[in-house]
């Protein structure tokens, strides 16, 4: 008798058990309140990234079209992946002596892997995480970027 | 009024009205044909999309909504893309059997269609035999299964065809013997004369105790046999990949696939039947307005409301258990459902004798 | 034009007449890149044979090439589910070798992001895990609560699974201003879903039946198989680096080291639920009493590590992970050996899954959690 009692209460228990599960997903199939699906493409207006989000490094520049970029390269020296190449020049300062400034700020986007540590070296925070993350293109020479803007300058004061 | 057995019976009237007895026949069957392959799409297509979306509230997303409105043609679109698809077959592969597999799963779901009556008075064949001939014919698509598996050439076909003959080879028995119950109360295997028997109250409400647990152990055992998670060994993702269709492509796979839902529909629509009444309106005692409200409600929209209900236990279902292990999943079988369905056939015979039922 | 192609037949069958079987490298079951070759005698298995190397990037090596402060962001591709305690544990050995007193505030704030990683680590985990079973829904139940930990990740390191959030002597920017409000209806809101996760698995017959007393292993085994983290504890192995060689603030909390004894899958599973309430218990703790002051120690801008060996380990969401450097006293580590847990959870996988199913052993790879390139490195 023990064992029939066992055996019953072992298939009430197990349907108990089952119905527990199935009350639960239930409630979500009558409750369409729950869902949090995304609907990405269609969101894209009111979709806000955190300011910190780590989408790629971009420089920015001001008004004048003038950097904070003193092409120290501890940016290019803190990059684990060989991101960064800066390319520096001697600009002639008004009072004639030669004085470092960059030409070229290349920024490899398929190499970098958004680690911040350029940013964390940079002495005069001239570049940041920028949070774009489409980054898909149709020409791999496209992911090859040029940070400073055409006649960009840097900007007074910052050495 | 407008309802299928009058159009059945005028275009039947018309035919043998218009053309010899023979073409008539021949016209008939080719009217069936037709009617049954469209049902078949139609419904590959409404249970495919049910799936999606029951699966989708049920896990928190908003399932299909892009192809259409409201995503209603997303599975013309993956039938679409399906039919496009190269059919590969494997070099390793039997080839006749290899292609033929499919087809057979197919035709037995289409077969099975016969003995069904979709509302008053419409149906394909009014057999004599009717239940006898669903459980005998379903047990053949288990053939395709182990034909699609063996024939693959491939190890994960080959171990899901033999689970899935091992699984439904066994649950074939509690299934019939809950079937059994119900043709015990009716003392009819005519489907016609099952939900005849109905039309004072669906089994599942005048069969007390018994009828409940053979339902359910119904339930069971059919989600069993057309290999529908928790007992999805056959296919058992997880662990065979796809299982016996691992090797199927394009129009091919999408038969198994359509297979699949037309067997689900299938045996709800027995459940539904056998349990529910069938095509029977719901009739509360002596409520005469309540009772009469019920009769406004067309025969087919009873039936098929009833079917999809199943449907959508059996979805319920899957969306919720994990999958059993194999010994797991025979242990069920051969340790609680066929006992219990064993006695509670007794019963059900002991009822029947002492007219202890409604 | 099609032409066709000549098929080396392999063996299907080995000698003794045992079906062989690949597992993997494509395989829903191995969630990555693992590559097991099975022996089968009809279902049941009698020899599991991982093969690795798929996902090899030879991260020690690239490690020899990089500074101190760069070699860290490598290592959250390693266990990326828990790469913020990867991340902690390199920090920490560097700490140790540049004798850098880490301020309380980042000391407080590494801890916080370690258990919320960690939360975050064994969701997914009981998801996946629930799927290799067979249940699709508790995936998508387990993404909703891990979505809330990446959310609060993005807002305060700036990504979501490779934060690179840990810097030598500290963390690498201050605490976001809604961190605290954040976490705190993260608290609220998993505190009830973890008992939903409860009624759809933990209670499950059907899930019960998969795991109970399936890949057993017991506690002499564990040790001899270098088990460690869940797996040793649910084998009734004392190993929680958190407890025994603690290390930050946890010295100061309170929380214990769960410890169950059957050496199953369930026993596995329960120890990872219940790990998960107490850390949610630790960031309970600690979001409150988060110390004011610096977040970042002063350190030189060029790290040199002293001539010497460095060890040190964290507990991931895996088990011990531990960072061994040796130092030239130059400003690129010599060698660098890590030692991941996952690895020596998988050599133990044939001795679990000997004899049991083939649904057995994906029930088993569930429980011990693998994270491929943890394993590969």
């Amino acid at each position: 008798m023990s064992f029939l009692g066992k055996y019953i209460s072992n298939v009430f228990g197990a349907i108990r058990s089952l119905w527990k599960g199935m009350k639960l997903t239930g409630y979500y199939f009558t409750h369409h309140k729950e869902i949090i699906t995304q609907q990405y493409p269609d969101n894209k207006d009111t979709l806000l990234l955190p300011e910190r989000f780590r989408g790629e490094v971009v420089m920015p520049h001001d008004e004048n079209n003038e950097h904070a970029c003193t092409g120290c390269t501890a940016c290019e020296l803190a990059c684990p992946n060989g991101t960064i190449k800066i390319i520096t020049k001697f600009d002639i300062a008004p009072d004639g002596r030669k004085k470092k400034a960059i030409d070229t700020f290349v920024y490899h986007l398929e190499l970098c892997t958004m680690c911040n540590l350029c940013i964390e070296a940079c002495p005069t925070d001239a570049i940041k995480m920028a949070q774009t993350f489409e980054h898909s293109v149709f020409d791999r020479n496209e992911l090859t970027k040029k940070l400073n803007k055409p006649g960009s300058r840097i900007r007074e004061g910052i050495e | 009024m407008l309802s299928f057995e009058n159009i059945s019976n005028a275009i039947h009237n018309w035919l043998y009205h218009s053309f010899s007895p023979t073409t008539a026949l021949w016209l008939e069957f080719v009217l069936v044909a037709v009617c049954v392959i469209s049902l078949f799409s139609f419904l590959g297509l409404v249970l495919i999309l049910m799936e999606r979306k029951v699966s989708a509230w049920m896990q928190v997303r908003l399932g299909p909504n892009r192809v259409g409105p409201k995503g209603m043609f997303q599975t013309v679109a993956d039938t679409l893309k399906l039919i496009v698809k190269e059919s590969m077959t494997p070099d390793g592969a039997d080839k006749l059997l290899f292609n033929l597999a499919p087809f057979i799963v197919m035709i037995i779901a289409m077969m099975l269609m016969a003995p069904f009556m979709f509302a008053r008075g419409f149906q394909i064949w009014d057999i004599n035999i009717g239940v006898l001939f669903f459980t005998a014919v379903s047990s053949i698509s288990v053939i395709g299964i182990l034909m699609a598996g063996w024939a693959s050439n491939n190890k994960y076909s080959l171990l899901g065809a033999m689970r899935s003959g091992a699984q439904i080879v066994s649950y074939e028995l509690s299934a019939g013997l809950s079937i059994l119950c119900i043709i015990v109360l009716t003392g009819s295997l005519r489907i016609s004369d099952i939900i005849a028997s109905q039309e004072n109250g669906w089994w599942i409400f005048k069969g007390h105790i018994p009828v409940i647990i053979a339902f359910v152990t119904f339930i069971i055992a059919v989600t069993a046999e057309t290999n529908r998670a928790p007992f999805d060994m056959a296919e058992a993702e997880s662990e065979l990949t796809a299982g016996f269709h691992t090797e199927y492509s394009g129009m091919k796979f999408a038969l198994f696939f359509l297979a699949e839902y037309i067997n689900i529909f299938i045996v709800c629509a027995l459940g539904a039947t056998l349990f529910l009444g069938g095509w029977m309106p719901l009739h509360v005692g002596h409520w005469q307005g309540f009772n009469h409200i019920m009769d406004y409600i067309p025969s087919s929209i009873w039936f098929f409301g009833k079917t999809f209900f199943l449907v959508f236990v059996i979805m319920w279902f899957r969306w919720t258990f994990p999958r059993l292990r194999i010994d797991q999943l025979l242990n069920l079988e051969w340790k609680y459902l066929l006992p219990i369905s064993m006695v509670n056939l007794l019963l059900v015979t002991l009822m029947a004798i002492l007219g202890w039922h409604f | 034009m099609y032409r066709k192609t000549e098929i080396i037949k392999e063996p299907t069958v080995n000698d003794s007449g045992d079906m062989i079987i690949n597992i993997g490298p494509q395989h829903p079951a191995t969630h990555g890149v693992l590559h097991l070759v099975i022996t089968l005698n009809g279902e049941t298995i009698k020899k599991v044979e991982p093969h690795l190397g798929y996902i090899h990037r030879s991260i020690e090596k690239m490690c020899e090439s990089l500074s101190y402060r760069q070699f860290i962001y490598v290592t959250s591709r390693m266990d990326y589910l828990s790469s913020h305690i990867n991340n902690h544990g390199c920090a920490l050995c560097v700490e140790k070798g540049m004798q850098i007193e880490v301020p309380a505030r980042a000391q407080v704030i590494r801890v916080l992001m370690d258990e919320l990683t960690r939360i975050a680590s064994h969701t997914l985990w009981w998801g996946a895990m629930a799927m290799d079973v067979g249940a699709l829904t508790p995936f998508f139940l387990a993404f909703r609560e891990r979505e809330m930990i990446n959310d609060i990740m993005e807002e305060t390191c700036g990504a979501r699974l490779t934060m690179n959030y840990m810097v030598p002597g500290g963390i690498m920017v201050d605490l976001h201003p809604t961190f605290q409000r954040k976490v705190k209806e993260f608290i609220v809101h998993f505190k009830s879903k973890i008992d939903e996760y409860d009624d759809l698995v933990t209670d499950n017959i059907i899930f019960k039946n998969r795991t109970v007393n399936v890949g057993v292993i017991s506690k002499e085994d564990a040790i001899s198989y270098g088990l460690t983290g869940p797996p040793a504890r649910a084998s009734g192995v004392s190993c929680d680096i958190r407890k025994i060689y603690p290390y930050e603030v946890y010295r100061t909390l309170q929380f214990e080291e769960i410890i169950e004894t059957a050496g199953d899958s369930f026993a596995r599973y329960l120890v990872r639920m219940k790990e998960m309430r107490q850390s949610l218990s630790i960031i309970e703790q600690l979001i409150d009493n988060i110390p004011e002051g610096d977040f970042q120690a002063k350190t030189k801008a060029v790290l040199k590590l002293p001539k010497g060996e460095f060890y040190s380990r964290v507990e991931t969401a895996r088990g011990e992970f531990g960072v061994y450097i040796v130092s030239e006293g130059g400003t690129t580590p010599y060698r660098i050996k890590f030692r991941s847990p996952g690895f020596s959870t998988l050599s133990a996988l044939d001795h679990m899954a000997r004899g049991s199913k083939i649904g057995d052993l994906v029930a088993i790879m569930g429980t011990l959690d693998f994270v491929i390139p943890d394993i590969d490195r």
